[in-house]
């Protein structure tokens, strides 16, 4: 039950329409950082690398904005239900953005190192694609924000698990190319957290969309969700390497 | 387990034609602060003051339905509404103490019903009744100076006191902090919490955040409907009905 009409207090509405904005414009960052390091990993470009470390500082003031602007209004306004969960899920939602952002960071990161080394044959097209679908995943997530879409929510909720597919598929093949040639190991190092952490950006954009849920309904979404990460608890997978040698 | 002390079934009120309360069924249970609110108007004020027959006093107030408290109809013909007042005691908007001496203000209850046979039997009435109102250390050595001299908030602490000295089960309280600074209202708020444990106590209050902080239970009221009934958390974290939420969370209602 959300209710349409606006409060008596124009001011109370216009704080929460500006922190609604501020983490709409924070999420816009969040979206370009991913794409652009991504971008920088494919086409070898360290300038858009540098470009994605020094945009994180705006992310990360974009935080700490946030933080203080609910402390105030939770402060002066004492607002409760729909209004209380705005507040809520925006702090949660910004800290889930921040990480996102610096994950983003780390891949940018990386960047320098792998230029310095021999290319792994379409693996960072691969990587391209994943953080695409992240993305996305995120621009959904925020427009289910924006509009109160509980169904478009659950829907970037469960799109999560093509995301962890996507990770166990490159965990196997770098695996493969570390056996191939040992030289290929550095990168496929570097490579293999670059694909980790875009796996990581995929659970944060999930939980932003939980908020998201949890904002329309009062309750948090219901079943816990599929985890398809299975490089960590899947014996067969771990080793790969025993098979093939 | 719950202990429901009042039930109140389709209770309509009607002040001439004007339609105040209309079907109202809700249980108030024991041991429990309720808090009753909704706009001005709403007939939160009204349904209270059924709960104690108030209302008889306005000579075009009708009300309809019925009531119980302990399962005994209180608007049965042989019920003594004095009677009842002793055990459905009620606390005003504004402090209103006797122009007595802050031991009469007490003691004037339970001598009109017959409470205590001698003078050390009142005393130890009175007293108690004015720990409970938790104002005791303060005018233990001055029982004799007049009520009306003390404080807003203590003289709203004298009226609690003696609202419970005649050891009702029941505890109305209209507004009682509003004519209180914050720190008496605080010290009101935690009186009520503690008299909980002997009471039902139901408080209607303008202030949706004294609601939250005292009851456990809240009822909101909007043009004489009961529009929902719930554990207070749940009132104010997520409602049900879309008119409670504008409400409480200060939009129109």
């Amino acid at each position: 039950m959300t209710p349409s009409k606006d409060h008596i207090s124009s001011a109370f509405d216009r704080d929460l329409e500006g922190i609604q904005a501020r983490i709409m414009k924070m999420g816009g960052l969040v979206e370009q950082a991913i794409l652009d390091a991504a971008q920088a990993l494919e086409t070898r470009d360290q300038e858009l690398a540098d470009q994605v470390r020094a945009n994180d500082k705006v992310i990360d003031e974009l935080e700490e904005l946030l933080n203080e602007e609910a402390a105030r209004v939770i402060a002066l306004r004492a607002p409760t239900a729909i209004d209380l969960r705005v507040i809520l899920s925006v702090m949660r939602m910004s800290a889930n953005l921040e990480r996102i952002g610096d994950l983003a960071k780390n891949l940018a990161k990386r960047n320098a190192v792998l230029m310095s080394m021999p290319a792994i044959s379409g693996s960072t097209v691969q990587l391209k694609r994943m953080s695409r679908d992240v993305q996305l995943m995120l621009k959904d997530a925020l427009d289910s924000y924006i509009q109160r879409d509980e169904a478009l929510a659950r829907d970037v909720i469960e799109r999560d698990v093509d995301i962890d597919q996507m990770y166990n598929t490159l965990f196997r093949e770098f695996l493969t190319f570390m056996l191939e040639d040992p030289r290929n190991i550095t990168p496929c190092m570097h490579l293999h957290f670059i694909a980790k952490n875009v796996e990581r950006m995929g659970d944060h954009v999930t939980s932003i969309a939980e908020q998201v849920v949890f904002l329309v309904t009062g309750e948090k979404p219901g079943e816990p969700r599929q985890k398809e990460d299975l490089t960590s608890t899947d014996v067969d997978l771990s080793s790969a390497s025993n098979r093939e040698a | 387990m719950t202990d429901v002390k009042i039930k109140a079934k389709d209770v309509q009120v009607y002040y001439g034609d004007n339609h105040a309360i209309k079907d109202v069924s809700v249980e108030i249970e024991n041991n429990t602060v309720t808090a009753f609110i909704g706009p001005s108007g709403c007939g939160k004020s009204t349904f209270l003051r059924c709960l104690n027959r108030m209302n008889d006093t306005i000579d075009i107030c009708r009300v309809e339905g019925t009531i119980l408290i302990d399962g005994d109809d209180i608007y049965d013909k042989r019920v003594d509404p004095v009677q009842l007042r002793a055990k459905v005691g009620m606390v005003f908007q504004k402090p209103n103490p006797f122009p007595k001496s802050i031991y009469d203000n007490i003691a004037y209850g339970p001598r009109i019903h017959g409470m205590a046979r001698n003078k050390a039997e009142l005393d130890e009435i009175v007293e108690r009744a004015l720990r409970r109102g938790a104002i005791w250390d303060e005018v233990k050595d001055r029982l004799n100076a007049p009520g009306t001299g003390l404080s807003g908030g203590q003289q709203q602490r004298l009226c609690i006191a003696r609202a419970v000295a005649t050891e009702p089960e029941v505890l109305l309280m209209d507004e009682p902090c509003s004519a209180l600074d914050p720190i008496a209202t605080a010290q009101v708020e935690e009186l009520i919490d503690e008299l909980r444990q002997n009471y039902a106590v139901v408080i209607v209050t303008h202030s949706m955040q004294q609601a939250a902080r005292v009851s456990q239970k809240t009822a909101f009221f909007h043009l004489g409907n009961l529009v929902e009934y719930d554990d207070t958390s749940k009132i104010f974290t997520n409602p049900e009905d879309s008119r409670t939420e504008s409400y409480i969370t200060g939009r129109i209602g």
